[in-house]
């Protein structure tokens, strides 16, 4: 892969049209991308960042899509800091991407004494951007994804992998006056397909700020007329559980990062039935592999067959993809690939195929699902056994209408201690200072005996 | 108890253990703005399961997300008024 092949985001946004036109628009504010497209907010340092690996852990999702568009094609690498990564984290991730620039805009990391050789505070006044005449570079795009000890695992992207789902069918008749907005945060998998089908397209793009109640940002939305709105399962289920769901008329509504019960699909067809509605399924291993758009849970199996450039098979009962939007490998972790030797990557969720459909069962590691967010049972099991009084611990998924899925623990303790409801509310304390909250077990049941297979491990059962 | 004072005395609890400071709730507060997040919710509908024998987000065949405490609540006495009639 030359990377004359390659255009960098900046370039691709330049060859699209009505740029003075199409704005980001934050809590704080809007930038246009005409703005961002020729000038920077990284000041006469964005060519010190040339060829850097650079950290990218602003506060505000505004300047972090503007940074990416600066930064694809310059930097060797850039890494997406999500809002809530948490800062014990950041040591571990800086040291495994070799970073050597940070660009933030806020001060939190210097005086924690989180560093490196350069650090660009990403600046709102924007200056004519000097580009080097330099050979660009086929960035890396670092996705950061939970692993199971709880230290995030960095999946490598670049462009053209992250953008290969996306058809730039770009009528400008129709879709000038398309306004992307998403629930996630761009730094996940799910929120960067948005902003890159955003960016790539004709329109402009709303964003939520961290601490932004749901009601301001549908307001938000509805000022801006969001008309492609996405986010999870669950985020779709807190915006209809608001009063100012009525704020917003999407023509577009996309689920995606969960799988989508029938309650979700069938509310949200009866809450605004003039929206065309997918749900897609991606990973941020294997990138984005399909959209089911017939309103139905599940997928229909012909899928599999239709052939194209993203390959699907079931093997052992879990959902296998092969695309040009898989990730090249980790930057950190035991297994360096991602896929296996015919570069198909298995999803671990497990399918069933019922009447010409396949359905999701669960996950084949037992990964919950907590209103997006991946929870490793193991980590939890771990956090549970440290606990004076525990032997061993079970972790596994109970399904709830909220977020999809919520964390419960079948414990076994050691021998002689009493099962009261004191010692169960001790062992959720003893987890709630160890683990983030959506982590915590939400009931413990204590257990005789948990079932554990002839090579010692503990027999999981598939949500 | 009853199903009101059941999801009423549940919120508390969850609110007290999940660290959300309540709002002063009425049956026009949006569920949202009760002071109990996403999680929290999720966790009171599991609990009031346990309490209550059923779920009405599953058992329901209303296609509906309840918006205030008072829809909240009437959502639990409708389902628990039609299993009365049913069993």
């Amino acid at each position: 892969m030359s990377p004359s092949h390659v255009k960098s985001l900046r370039d691709r946004l330049a060859g699209g049209s009505n740029c003075q036109e199409r704005y980001l628009y934050g809590a704080a504010g809007r930038v246009c991308l005409a703005d961002v497209q020729a000038r920077t907010s990284a000041s006469s340092w964005l060519s010190n960042l040339s060829g850097r690996s650079v950290l990218l852990a602003t506060r505000d999702q505004v300047a972090a899509a503007a940074a990416l568009i600066e930064l694809d094609g310059v930097a060797r690498r850039i890494i997406l800091c999500p809002a809530d990564l948490p800062y014990e984290h950041f040591p571990s991730v800086m040291a495994s991407a070799e970073v050597d620039a940070i660009v933030s805009d806020h001060d939190e990391l210097k005086r924690r004494g989180i560093g490196a050789e350069l650090h660009v505070t990403a600046d709102v006044t924007r200056v004519p951007a000097q580009h080097s005449s330099s050979e660009p570079h086929t960035t890396e795009w670092v996705i950061l994804t939970s692993g199971t000890t709880g230290t995030p695992k960095l999946l490598i992207h670049n462009l053209s992998g992250l953008t290969a789902a996306i058809k730039t069918e770009t009528n400008s008749a129709t879709d000038a006056d398309i306004v992307w907005g998403t629930f996630y945060d761009i730094r996940r998998y799910g929120g960067l397909q948005i902003f890159l089908r955003a960016m790539l397209g004709n329109g402009s793009l709303v964003l939520s700020s961290a601490d932004e109640p749901l009601a301001d940002f549908l307001v938000r939305l509805g000022t801006h007329g969001v008309t492609h709105l996405s986010g999870t399962p669950s985020h779709w289920r807190r915006a209809l559980m608001s009063p100012l769901a009525h704020e917003i008329r999407p023509r577009y509504v996309r689920l995606s990062g969960e799988i989508a019960d029938q309650a979700i699909l069938d509310s949200l067809r009866s809450f605004y039935p003039q929206a065309r509605m997918g749900h897609a399924y991606a990973s941020t291993e294997a990138g984005v592999a399909f959209e089911v758009t017939d309103g139905l849970e599940g997928f229909p199996a012909n899928i599999l067959s239709t052939g194209g450039p993203i390959e699907l098979k079931v093997e052992d009962g879990s959902l296998r993809i092969r695309s040009a939007g898989v990730a090249s490998g980790y930057l950190n972790g035991e297994s360096s690939s991602v896929a296996d030797a015919e570069g198909f990557v298995d999803t671990g969720d497990i399918v069933q195929l019922q009447g010409g459909r396949y359905y999701f069962l669960g996950r084949k590691s037992g990964v919950i699902n907590v209103g997006g967010l991946k929870v490793h049972p193991e980590e939890v099991e771990a956090a549970i056994n440290r606990h004076p009084k525990v032997r061993a611990s079970l972790v596994r998924a109970r399904k709830n209408p909220i977020t999809g899925s919520i964390v419960v623990a079948d414990v076994l303790l050691k021998d002689g201690t009493d099962q009261d409801t004191a010692l169960r509310q001790e062992i959720v304390q003893f987890c709630q200072e160890r683990l983030a909250r959506h982590k915590v077990p939400t009931a413990i049941q204590f257990v005789p005996n948990l079932n554990v297979s002839p090579t010692g491990k503990l027999i999981r059962h598939n949500a | 108890m009853s199903v009101r004072s059941t999801i009423l005395s549940q919120i508390q609890e969850v609110a007290k253990e999940q660290n959300n400071k309540l709002a002063a709730l009425t049956d026009d507060t949006p569920l949202l703005e009760s002071g109990l997040d996403s999680l929290a919710i999720a966790i009171l509908v599991a609990r009031l399961e346990e309490a209550l024998g059923f779920d009405p987000f599953t058992l329901s065949d209303d296609i509906y997300y309840p918006v205030t405490l008072g829809d909240f609540i009437r959502f639990y006495e409708d389902v628990a008024k039609s299993r009365k009639v049913a069993s």
